[in-house]
C-alpha cells in the first residue's frame, strides 16, 4: 500500500506539473513537452495501481491500456509538431510578403 | 521581445515599461494557476488515498490472468492487447493511421539533413540490419515474455529515423504508393481477420483457441510493419516524394516546398 | 531491507521529478528536449522496477526515443526559422 502510494502520488504530482507548464508557457513546443509530462504521469499512476508488490504478478490490463496510450500520445506528439512547423512556414510566408 | 535599435529612447522606455508591466502580470498569473494547481493536486492525492484504502471489489486481474492459456499467447500484456482488448488495440492503430494522414495533408516533406559522415555512415550500414533483426526477435518474443508489436514497431521506426539522420531524406521508405499500403496494413489485417471470425459466426475478432497463436502472429506481423512505417513517416513529417513521372504534382509541391528549400 | 528499498525508491521518484521539473522550467528548446528524453528513459527504468517490463520498453523506445526525436527536429527547425528571421531584419 505505502508503495502503490508513493509512486502513484508521484504520477499526480507529474500530472500537475505538466498542466502547470502547459497553461503557464507560450511556445508550442514546450506546451508539447508539458503535455506528455501529463500523459507520464497518468500512466504513472495506471501503473502504479496495476503493481502488487514484488512477488504478486501486476495486472496486465493497465499495463495493456498504458501500452496503447503511449503509441497514442506519440502520434498526437508528431501530428502536433507537424501543425506548429507548418505554420512557422505560413508566418514565415507572411512577413516575407508584407 | 527583441530591441530596435531604430526608436527613440521614450519610446523604448515606454516599451519596456509596458514589458516589464507585461511580465508582472504573467508572473503573477502564474503563480496563481500554480497555487490553484497545487490544491487541486493534493484533492487528487486524497483521492487516490482514499481509493487505495477501500475494501478491494472483485478484481479483473485474477480473471485476465487465470485465461491466459487460453488466449494462444503466454505474455499476459501481449494476451490483453490482442485477444480480450483487441479493439483497443484496432481503434489505436486506427488513431495511428489518422495522425499520419493528418500529417501527410499538411504538405510535403520537408527538405532532408546533410549527407552522413563516413563513420555515421558506416555505423548506420551496421545498425540498421541489426535493429530490423531485433524487430522480428521482438515480435516473436512478445508471445511469451516482455515485447510484442509496438515495441517492434518502434525498433523498424527507430531505424527509419537513423536512416534519414544519415542523409537520406526518404528515411529509407518505399515509395509513395508503397507507403500508403503498407500504413493501412495494420487495420486492414486486423479488420480483415476480425470480419472473417464473425463470417464464420465466432464474433468479431473471437479467436478460436486452436487457430489463436498464429492469428494474433498474423496481425501482430501486419501491426509491425505498420506501425514501423507510421513511426518513420511521423518523421520525416510530410507527404512522400511523389515519381518524378506526373510532372502537375511535382510542380505544385515545387511550389509549396520553396519555403522549407530557402530555409535551409 | 526493506528501509533499504524504500531508499532506493525515494531515490528514484526524486530524480524522476527533478528531470521533470528541469525539462518544464528550461527556456531553451534544445535543452528542454534532451531534459525530456532524459525524463522519458529515467521513468522507464522506474516502471521496470514497477513489474512493468513491456510498458517499460515501449516508454524507452517509443515515448523518449521517436518523441524525442520528433521533438529535436522540431527544435532545430524553430531555431533556423529564428535565426533566418533575425538575418532579415539586421539586413535593411
Amino acid at each position: 500500500m505505502g508503495a502503490q502510494f508513493l509512486f502513484g502520488g508521484v504520477g499526480v504530482v507529474l500530472f500537475v506539473l505538466g498542466l502547470w507548464s502547459f497553461l503557464v508557457h507560450a511556445p508550442l513546443l514546450r506546451k508539447v513537452i508539458a503535455l506528455n509530462i501529463m500523459g507520464s504521469g497518468v500512466f504513472h499512476v495506471l501503473i502504479a495501481v496495476a503493481y502488487r508488490g514484488d512477488t504478486a504478478p501486476p495486472d496486465p490490463v493497465p499495463h495493456a491500456l498504458v501500452l496503447t496510450g503511449i503509441v497514442v500520445a506519440v502520434s498526437a506528439t508528431a501530428l502536433a509538431l507537424t501543425f506548429g512547423g507548418r505554420l512557422m512556414d505560413m508566418d514565415k510566408d507572411g512577413t516575407d510578403d508584407a | 521581445m527583441t530591441k530596435d535599435p531604430g526608436r527613440s529612447g521614450a519610446d523604448a522606455r515606454n516599451d519596456a515599461a509596458a514589458a516589464a508591466r507585461a511580465a508582472e502580470r504573467d508572473r503573477d498569473l502564474s503563480l496563481l494557476l500554480a497555487v490553484l494547481l497545487t490544491l487541486i493536486g493534493i484533492a487528487l492525492l486524497g483521492i487516490y488515498w482514499l481509493a487505495l484504502n477501500e475494501a478491494e471489489g472483485p478484481r479483473l486481474a485474477d480473471l485476465a490472468l487465470g485465461l491466459v492459456p487460453r488466449t494462444g499467447v503466454d505474455n499476459p500484456v501481449t494476451a490483453v492487447l490482442l485477444n480480450y482488448r483487441a479493439y483497443d488495440t484496432l481503434m489505436e492503430l486506427a488513431v495511428l493511421l489518422a495522425a499520419l494522414l493528418g500529417i501527410w495533408s499538411l504538405g510535403p516533406a520537408p527538405a532532408g539533413f546533410q549527407r552522413s559522415g563516413r563513420a555515421l555512415a558506416a555505423m548506420v550500414s551496421w545498425v540498421v540490419p541489426l535493429l530490423i533483426l531485433a524487430a522480428g526477435y521482438m515480435l516473436w518474443v512478445g508471445g511469451y515474455a516482455p515485447g510484442g508489436a509496438f515495441q517492434a514497431g518502434a525498433l523498424l521506426g527507430a531505424a527509419g529515423v537513423i536512416v534519414r539522420l544519415a542523409g537520406d531524406p526518404s528515411a529509407g521508405l518505399p515509395g509513395e504508393h508503397a507507403q500508403r499500403a503498407l500504413s493501412v496494413l495494420g487495420v486492414l489485417v486486423f479488420a480483415l481477420v476480425g470480419l472473417a471470425l464473425l463470417w464464420l459466426g465466432d464474433g468479431f475478432l473471437t479467436y478460436p483457441p486452436s487457430l489463436a497463436k498464429w492469428l494474433i502472429l498474423l496481425i501482430e506481423s501486419a501491426a509491425t510493419l505498420a506501425i514501423g512505417v507510421a513511426l518513420a513517416a511521423a518523421y520525416v513529417g510530410g507527404r512522400p516524394a511523389t515519381a518524378p513521372a506526373s510532372t502537375l504534382a511535382s510542380g505544385k509541391a515545387g511550389a509549396r516546398t520553396e519555403p522549407t528549400g530557402e530555409g535551409n | 531491507m526493506t528501509t533499504l528499498l524504500i531508499l532506493f525508491d525515494v531515490l528514484l521518484l526524486g530524480t524522476l521529478l527533478a528531470l521533470a521539473f528541469a525539462a518544464v522550467l528550461s527556456v531553451e528548446p534544445r535543452r528542454a528536449v534532451m531534459l525530456f528524453i532524459a525524463f522519458g528513459l529515467w521513468l522507464s527504468l522506474v516502471w521496470a522496477r514497477m513489474q512493468a517490463p513491456d510498458v517499460a520498453l515501449a516508454e524507452a523506445a517509443i515515448g523518449a526515443g521517436l518523441g524525442g526525436a520528433l521533438m529535436l527536429a522540431a527544435a532545430r527547425r524553430a531555431a533556423r526559422v529564428r535565426r533566418s528571421e533575425a538575418n532579415g531584419s539586421t539586413m535593411p
